[in-house]
């Protein structure tokens, strides 16, 4: 079976070769590197401009960044046809390809978070793994955290005033230097759409920008999400434990969800919108009205075959009925929570509809070709690039995320000063 | 170690090290084909003398091994019909493989169109194949090199190294890439290089009747080829995007796309 027959429909003339070669995976793609970037950005906040109020959600962030992070370029060795050898592109990066630096960017920004995320953590590291050593009758999983942070510290066992303030001073450098690196790595995400000039929807300066604001939009409204959810949950399992032992705090003595730091994430979420749909309007109007050769079948596409899921599900649903939610006086967390969804719904489409939307039209100008994603597999490429292999990747965030959350607690951390 | 003294062994390591470096420019295979500039490759298709029997394509498929079965194609035919009231209709049904065996013309997935022969304007066949741009959009993008570009002007893929991206395919703008469907990599006409590398013509030019293909020598003066290509009126498709192809066309019409 051909590489693409399996989901393409062709209508009218469109030239042998062409399929949708690139398919969910790579609309997962610039997804996940957007919810990275856009964690990380809402955790910079706080340290960087010292947005007190974001205090709680920054270290939150962070940690989601982190466990995005290994799971951003999944999507791209998934759709390789050759994925064994995708360490050729460290081997031998061809730098006038978009993609070649990838490798390189996306280690860069890396290191960045993983320092950073080292430097917030260190005090704690340092004082819990002293106190696991003091204490007599450990549990395996507690010698196991001994051992790790006394590992994870480095040799740096030093928690000073002046030593954790000088982590906090290095916490801020690297907050500052991960902003520029974090759109950096995901405008040039945008980049490897916008640059291939064969393609008369993508080709266009504007999306690398558009690409930085709807990533920081998604990154945000994951966040305000995951950490409604995660408070939730937290509550819940309190109450459970405190019912079996009423020494523990109470569920009320703990609190729940900050609705102020919910509003107060909203805000940033909001103006960020603004301005990721101001561009993509701009970008659009621009093209109706230098109306070049491609207008004629892009108008097609825009105002005609996708026109469902650009204007009702990405514009409609996941800007304009988030954007009311969130502007409606009295911002309460539930319909916060139902805004960010929402979001992540619209930006989700708009990846959708520059990457699956770049296909619909043959590159003569005289035909179009449509994507019916696989729902049940039958073999590993329709997994691959269908429904399960996009969940599949969706979901190992989570699961990364709950595991480092064992080891970076995010919430009850003791401040060791 | 005083100053004097680490120049002096600084000299040896940077001589030490240029020794290796000069050895590699000696073998730089693009410094060899420069110092033959007298060759770089071109194609003329005359699209006058094309009928459409398909079988360059046949050859084709036979000669490089693309799975005769697979909906893709090394290089293809189009069919044009142009209609009185301006509607232009065109396809290639299974990339003319086996030519254009009936008048109704192929609209997408197993549908067809009948057009009367009085509403017809006119109509006119073109084959088509990878351009092997100059200026190759297909080698700017790869991230791996596995597509290069042969000082002699061919653009040829790397089998052994192609992660298979599918970046090529989608910068090259005459949509003449695809990934094989037994390789796994992605493949294009590459001018016959294995048989015009050894003084033979490529498989398509062999196998058409009517001599509609050609192969030829741009830095030849006295290539029937060059000749035609410099002192006739050629075309070539989609200038606009600066690939600078290297495939001629004799009686491009503006319905081509
Ligand atoms: S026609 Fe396409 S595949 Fe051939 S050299 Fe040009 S860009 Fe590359
Ligand atoms: S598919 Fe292969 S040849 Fe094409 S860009 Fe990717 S690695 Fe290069």
């Amino acid at each position: 079976m051909l590489h693409g027959e399996a989901w393409t429909v062709k209508e009218l003339f469109v030239y042998p070769n062409e399929y949708i070669y690139w398919t969910i995976q790579i609309v997962m793609y610039p997804f996940l590197t957007g919810l990275v970037a856009g964690a990380f950005v809402l955790s910079s906040l706080y340290h960087v401009f010292g947005v007190t109020k974001l205090k709680e959600i920054a270290r939150f962030s962070l940690v989601f960044s982190f466990a995005l992070l290994p799971c951003a370029p999944m999507p791209l060795l998934l759709h390789l046809q050759q994925p064994q050898r995708n360490l050729n592109v460290l081997m031998t990066p061809h730098f006038t390809s978009a993609i070649a630096a990838f490798g390189i960017v996306f280690l860069t920004y890396g290191m960045i978070v993983a320092s950073e995320l080292w430097f917030v953590y260190r005090g704690y590291f340092v004082t819990t793994a002293r106190e696991l050593r003091l204490k007599p009758n450990r549990t395996l999983s507690e010698t196991f955290l001994m051992g790790l942070y006394s590992i994870l510290v480095m040799g740096a066992w030093d928690v000073s005033h002046h030593a954790l303030e000088q982590d906090e001073r290095a916490v801020k450098i690297l907050a500052a230097v991960g902003i520029p690196v974090a759109c950096f790595l995901h405008g040039y995400a945008g980049f490897i759409f916008g640059s291939v000039k064969a393609n008369a929807l993508w080709m266009t300066p504007l999306m690398p920008v558009i690409f930085i604001c709807s990533a920081v939009v998604s990154g945000i409204a994951l966040c305000i999400l995951t950490y409604v959810i995660t408070m939730e949950l937290r509550k819940l399992i309190i109450a459970w434990r405190w019912k079996e032992n009423p020494s523990l705090p109470s569920p009320g003595e703990l609190g729940g969800v900050e609705t102020q730091v919910v509003t107060m994430t909203s805000r940033y979420l909001i103006m960020f919108l603004i301005l990721a749909i101001t561009l993509e309007l701009l970008d659009l109007i621009f093209r109706g009205y230098t109306a070049v050769k491609s207008w004629d079948i892009l108008r097609s596409v825009i105002y005609g075959k996708d026109f469902t899921s650009i204007f009702i599900l990405q514009y409609g649903l996941g800007n304009l009925v988030p954007f009311i939610l969130f502007l409606m006086p009295g911002l309460t967390v539930r319909r916060a929570v139902v805004g960010t969804v929402l979001v992540l719904f619209g930006v989700f489409m708009m990846r959708w509809n520059v990457v699956i939307g770049g296909q619909a039209f043959s590159a003569s100008f005289a035909g179009f070709m449509h994507y019916h994603m696989p729902i049940w597999p039958h073999d590993m490429e329709t997994f691959k690039e269908g429904l399960f292999g996009a969940l599949m990747v969706g979901s190992i965030p989570f699961a990364l995320f709950w595991l480092l959350s064992r080891i970076f607690p995010i919430f009850d951390l003791k401040e060791p000063h | 170690m005083n100053r004097r003294e680490f120049l002096k062994r600084s000299m040896v390591v940077v001589a030490g090290m240029a020794v290796p470096a000069a050895a590699l420019h000696l073998i730089d295979p693009k410094q060899l084909l420069a110092a033959k500039p007298e060759l770089r490759w071109a194609f003329l298709v005359d699209a006058y003398k094309c009928v459409g029997c398909g079988f360059c394509v046949k050859a084709c498929k036979l000669e490089n091994e693309v799975p005769y079965e697979a909906n893709v194609s090394r290089t293809w035919v189009e069919r044009y019909v142009v209609k009185k009231d301006g509607e232009v209709l065109i396809d290639s049904p299974k990339a003319a493989r086996d030519g254009f065996t009936t008048k109704k013309i192929e609209v997408g997935e197993g549908k067809f169109r009948e057009v009367k022969d009085e509403e017809i304007e006119k109509a006119f066949f073109v084959p088509k194949l990878c351009n092997q741009c100059e200026n190759p959009p297909c080698v700017q993008v790869c991230p791996v090199g596995a597509t290069y570009a042969t000082a002699d002007g061919v653009v040829l893929v790397d089998r052994k190294w192609c992660i298979g991206c599918g970046y090529c395919i989608m910068g090259c703008p005459y949509g003449v890439r695809f990934f094989h469907p037994v390789h796994k990599t992605a493949e294009k006409c590459n001018f016959c290089y294995h048989r015009i590398t050894k003084g033979m013509k490529s498989a398509c030019v062999d196998a058409c009747p009517f001599g509609a293909r050609q192969i030829g020598n741009l830095r030849d003066p006295d290539d029937p080829v060059t000749k035609v290509i410099m002192t006739e009126r050629v075309g070539i498709l989609k200038e606009e995007y600066g690939t600078k192809p290297q495939v001629y066309y004799i009686g491009l019409s503006k319905e081509v796309r």
